[in-house]
């Protein structure tokens, strides 16, 4: 039942998988004017416009050059770097386990802040404790992330010395160090979404009839919060990030351009300045690719997290 | 007799409830806010752009309120013409997603087959890309600048409004009244137009408020990453990279901007927060 489920999804994936790339690939036909000169300059010789229309195949019919577009793609080709005198793909894979980090130490961080003031809320629901995280949450909708980061770098980084302003450190204690502040940036920037939720999701499932069956029983607050809220929070915690993964990833491009982290977010702004559009390209993708991967592994997850969900 | 009075007179006093204290409170903040927009000259002699280099760096005095930036230019200034800015931005960014999100949810949802197979698709492959990734691409293809935001906005953010609206059309088009129009002989156009868009429309509403929330976080990080809004144009997010340069003696300079955002920020949510109680959802 659960394969005949993820196949579907699987196969629901593949025109969503090639619409990204012929947009990916179509993006450097949106440039006003003629892509060479965008990119070499404008005082870029006829020789080497004429070799970089040749390198792009930009001198072909169009639905040639998607074919050799997603050609080179299967065999795990993004191109040559034009700054850099090295292939994409290299680049690119050398800078994924800081993003990945990034992006998991965020999340976590996320549920570690985001889960306990939930509940909180969630039981002194109309309380003055509830309506203070309400507002605090709100608040923190409207916050700039590379905000939020600048002001910790202040707190954290300048005025209390605890942890560095920026770089990736060296070695694995180095590593976390240096990685401690731009998680908690990202954790913050996306707390107050998942904590509006799982308030939301909490109460509803405090105010159910089970939960009222389950007190009248006599079962203990502690146990009712942890067997039936907490149950029921994971499931909402779990789409929240999963919607919002887009969300997530680009906020690491910001946050790694603020703390100077060696990932990918910080590689494509890098490249963006530099006009290194294979870079920009091939991060994109990166980055789509991602986000279609933890769609589905969000709704594999909800499936087998919430018993209701028919597969 | 009296007691149907007193019935009426309390089922009207449920009607017209209090509005919802977020709505009260959003709206003052974000009203405080466009009031200080507007009438920008008029709280502040100075100009956001001219440079006095003999003043900069300066801290907060009786003329220069909140002090001067590296280049002598009034941070007071700077920060209410900057709403003027980043505001007017937002608020256009917000319209062209709004409208045409809003007929193309309606007319998928209403038409189902292909259109709505075909708009659905389309919407998948958008909502595949990072919001950020996507509009900081974009904005680097199409070259910084204003127009450059509004297009880059447009195309990724259409898609909430149209998969909000297709939702509530594909409630609606089952509804009594529509099938009475229908029954009527009116024409499809007239049917989405008349009477289901005045049915799903307030969700859309709701919705751009937070919409517009993030939109300004989107002008000010592109401001910040150096692909917004072309300087000197006073802009909270440009205000905020420039100062980071002297974050360790001026940390001032990027965070008086900062709580410009999130002030405004906080105060479109609770409004749409408000709107959202007194339409009766929670």
């Amino acid at each position: 039942m659960l394969l005949r489920y993820v196949t579907r999804r699987l196969l629901l994936m593949v025109p969503v998988a090639l619409g990204v790339t012929l947009l990916v690939f179509l993006s450097i036909h949106m440039v006003p004017g003629s892509p060479a000169y965008t990119f070499l300059g404008p005082h870029a010789t006829k020789n080497s416009v004429a070799a970089f229309n040749g390198e792009w195949g930009l001198d072909r019919p169009l639905p040639v050059q998607y074919w050799l577009f997603l050609d080179r793609l299967v065999h795990g080709n993004l191109g040559e770097s034009l700054f850099y005198q090295s292939s994409v793909t290299s680049l690119i894979s050398s800078r994924i386990p800081v993003t990945l980090s990034l992006l998991i130490g965020g999340a976590v961080l996320s549920v570690i802040i985001a889960v306990p003031l939930a509940a909180w809320a969630a039981v002194k629901s109309g309380k003055l404790t509830d309506q203070l995280i309400r507002f605090f949450s709100t608040a923190g909708l409207g916050m700039p992330s590379f905000w939020i980061g600048t002001t910790l770098i202040i707190l954290f980084g300048l005025t209390f010395p605890l942890f560095p302003v920026g770089g990736y450190g060296n070695g694995f204690w180095g590593h976390v160090d240096s990685m401690f502040l731009p998680c908690l940036t990202i954790a913050i920037s996306i707390a107050p979404m998942l904590l509006r939720s799982l308030r939301t999701s909490l109460i509803d499932a405090l105010g159910s009839d089970y939960v009222a069956f389950a007190r009248a029983k006599g079962t203990s607050a502690r146990t009712v919060l942890m067997r039936y809220g907490f149950r029921n929070a994971a499931i909402s915690a779990v789409s929240v990030l999963g919607i919002n993964i887009g969300f997530l990833v680009g906020g690491t491009v910001i946050i790694e351009t603020v703390f100077a982290l060696p990932g990918l977010g910080q590689l494509m702004i890098a490249s963006i300045l530099d006009r290194d559009f294979p870079i920009v390209q091939g991060i994109t993708l990166i980055f789509s690719v991602v986000v279609i991967l933890v769609y589905l592994l969000t709704d594999v997850a909800y499936a087998l997290l919430d018993p209701r969900v028919r597969l | 007799m009296t007691v149907t009075t007193d019935t009426l007179v309390r089922a009207r006093r449920r009607k017209f409830r209090r509005p919802p204290v977020t709505l009260i409170a959003g709206g003052t903040i974000v009203g405080i806010i466009v009031l200080l927009a507007i009438f920008a000259p008029l709280v502040t002699s100075y100009n956001p752009t001219t440079i006095n280099l003999l003043a900069n760096l300066q801290g907060p005095s009786a003329a220069h309120w909140l002090g001067t930036d590296q280049l002598g230019r009034d941070i007071w200034t700077r920060l209410v013409y900057g709403a003027r800015t980043d505001l007017s931005v937002a608020f256009i960014a917000v319209l062209a997603p709004f409208v045409i999100g809003t007929i193309l949810g309606a007319f998928a949802g209403y038409l189902g087959g292909w259109l709505d197979a075909l708009i659905m698709r389309i919407a998948d492959v958008v909502v595949a890309f990072p919001f950020y990734v996507l509009v900081i691409l974009l904005v680097f293809l199409l070259g910084p600048g204003t127009s450059s935001i509004y297009i880059a906005i447009t195309i990724v953010s259409w898609i909430s409004y149209a998969r909000i609206v297709r939702g509530s059309t594909l409630v609606a088009k089952n509804q009594e009244f529509i099938l009475a129009a229908q029954l009527q002989g009116f024409s499809t156009l007239r049917i989405i137009m008349r009477h289901i868009l005045p049915n799903v429309i307030s969700q859309a509403i709701v919705f751009a408020m937070s919409d517009i929330v993030n939109d300004i976080l989107a002008i000010v990080t592109l401001g910040f990453l150096g692909l917004g809004i072309p300087p000197p144009a006073p802009d909270w997010g440009e205000m905020m990279a420039s100062g980071q340069q002297f974050l360790t003696t001026h940390w001032e300079l990027t965070t008086i901007p900062g709580f410009a955002v999130v002030l405004t920020g906080l105060g479109l949510s609770l409004l749409g927060d408000g709107l959202n109680e007194l339409l009766g959802r929670n």
